[in-house]
């Protein structure tokens, strides 16, 4: 199965859980599970029109996604789907 | 590095850096740019720490350090240039003092201020890298785009709990090549409370070590000329899993301080881009919600006044320290709003005053509460003026 890598900032929002297993072959549809299994991860992580938010990326290995743009981007049992978001700290 | 090709060595300084010397790639070379160099670090806290440390030991020839704090016992579980005896103390002078130590042959410049938009550029101009170890998100735009104005490299390292991140920013290659800038990796910052600071989320004391000694290996790869500088990337270290990740940044189209006719051609109010309340005191509006300050609170208690307080942290704080209470924490406020009184006061607290704002503006809007006030500065100023016993974190 494919997994969603959740970071820190968001596990609030997915009763801590690190990763998101999922099913699906597309990366809109796997998204789509995802914020679906943890509604409030939604606004955090999408806008209105879908597109991930200008303070958070997607990465598929080391290469930029956005369902908006690469929504039927396939996924491998072994794809890694990384939510990296903006962090601020160092004190 | 310019001018570097003059730069002369001691014989105690040609003994400090023998270890560099005999590095076949680093050699007398890339030790007289180090000398030659002049590196920014702005802030000493978790990153600047370590970072400075090694920036000084390595030889790099002016130092600058741009911090406004002073010492606190909650820094010292990672900030190890400071020790307990230090508490109180400004950092810079602190920071100073132990860097000369590290390190006598090589000069330290203190800017004991805060950076803000009027003073970025006349700072920064002076240096050839800047090293961004801030804790917060209008900082940490107001140095990229200062970097990208004076064009200058900016070496970015940030933490969060258990993961950290590393970039080279606004890095010109040997063809002139210009990398992405923070701009490009996150055109906004989140909305304030998404990501909380160290002081509200807690950081695991190592990891800035971890990231801090990776950005001074970043500037001083940039300075030398030696290996491929961290641009145009971006490195992910998680240290609950041991996971390492480098991800590509692209350059982003719409950046606002990119192409002929930039937007951003001078730095702007970043406290209202990035949607948090000014740190001017000129500029601070009052506050929204009824407020208390810690002295008037005490006279209440003293003076035998039935209040009722209320407590909205998180229950491993109150571990840490304690002023009585019912604890509800902010995320259960409204769902718990019938064991807040209506008939007496409420003194709502947190940490600092700003959870427990928040809380009464969400009783308040939900609930119609007319009675609550806020215990302005929280838990600290409780410690700072009224009981010492109870601990600062």
């Amino acid at each position: 199965m494919a997994k969603i890598i959740i970071p820190t900032p968001l596990r609030k929002y997915t009763d801590q859980n690190r990763a998101f297993e999922t099913d699906k072959e597309t990366l809109s549809d796997a998204i789509r599970q995802f914020v679906d299994e943890y509604p409030e991860v939604k606004d955090n992580l999408l806008d209105e029109e879908g597109s991930v938010r200008s303070y958070i990326k997607l990465y598929i290995g080391d290469e930029e996604v956005n369902p908006a743009k690469n929504g039927s981007r396939e996924l491998n049992e072994d794809t890694e789907v990384s939510i990296i978001p903006a962090i601020a700290g160092g004190k | 590095m310019k001018n570097w090709q003059n730069i002369e060595f001691s014989g105690e300084e040609l003994g400090h850096y023998s270890r560099h010397l005999s590095i076949p790639e680093f050699g007398m070379e890339g030790q007289k740019k180090l000398k030659a160099a002049k590196v920014l670090a702005v802030g000493t806290g978790g990153l600047g720490a370590p970072m400075l440390q090694y920036l000084a030991a390595a030889g790099v020839g002016t130092i600058g350090i741009v911090d406004f704090d002073k010492v606190e016992a909650s820094n010292l579980h990672r900030q190890v240039l400071f020790g307990a005896s230090d508490v109180g103390r400004p950092k810079v002078e602190v920071a100073k003092k132990r860097l000369q130590e590290i390190n006598p042959h090589i000069d330290i410049e203190v800017h004991n201020v805060r950076l803000t938009s009027d003073n970025a550029l006349k700072i920064i101009q002076e240096y050839d890298v800047v090293a961004d170890g801030t804790d917060n998100f209008p900082t940490r735009y107001l140095i990229n785009d200062a970097c990208v104005m004076l064009d200058k490299p900016n070496v970015h390292g940030s933490i969060f709990q258990f993961e950290g991140q590393l970039s080279v920013f606004n890095y010109v290659d040997e063809e002139g090549n210009r990398g992405p800038n923070y701009r490009d990796l996150f055109p906004e910052p989140p909305p304030p409370g998404l990501v909380p600071s160290c002081a509200e989320a807690g950081v695991l004391g190592v990891l800035p070590g971890i990231i801090g000694c990776l950005q001074a290996s970043e500037v001083i790869k940039i300075i030398t000329g030696i290996g491929q500088p961290l641009s145009g990337k971006l490195f992910l270290y998680d240290a609950q899993d041991f996971s390492t990740r480098k991800v590509n940044i692209t350059k982003n189209e719409d950046n606002p301080l990119r192409g002929e006719d930039p937007e951003i051609t001078e730095l702007i109010d970043y406290e209202a881009f990035c949607g948090v309340p000014s740190v001017n005191g000129e500029q601070q509006e009052e506050s929204e919600v009824p407020e208390v300050t810690v002295e008037e609170y005490k006279q209440w208690l003293d003076s035998g006044e039935d209040v009722q307080l209320i407590d909205v942290r998180e229950p491993h704080e109150v571990e840490i320290a304690e002023m009585g209470g019912e604890l509800i924490p902010l995320k259960t406020i409204t769902d718990n709003a019938d064991k807040i009184s209506r008939n007496k006061k409420v003194v709502v607290h947190c940490r600092s005053g700003q959870r427990s704002a928040d809380a009464i503006k969400q009783l308040q809007e939900k609930y119609d509460f007319d009675n609550l006030y806020n215990l302005k500065g929280g838990i600290l100023a409780w410690s700072e003026k009224i009981d010492e016993n109870i601990p600062q974190y």
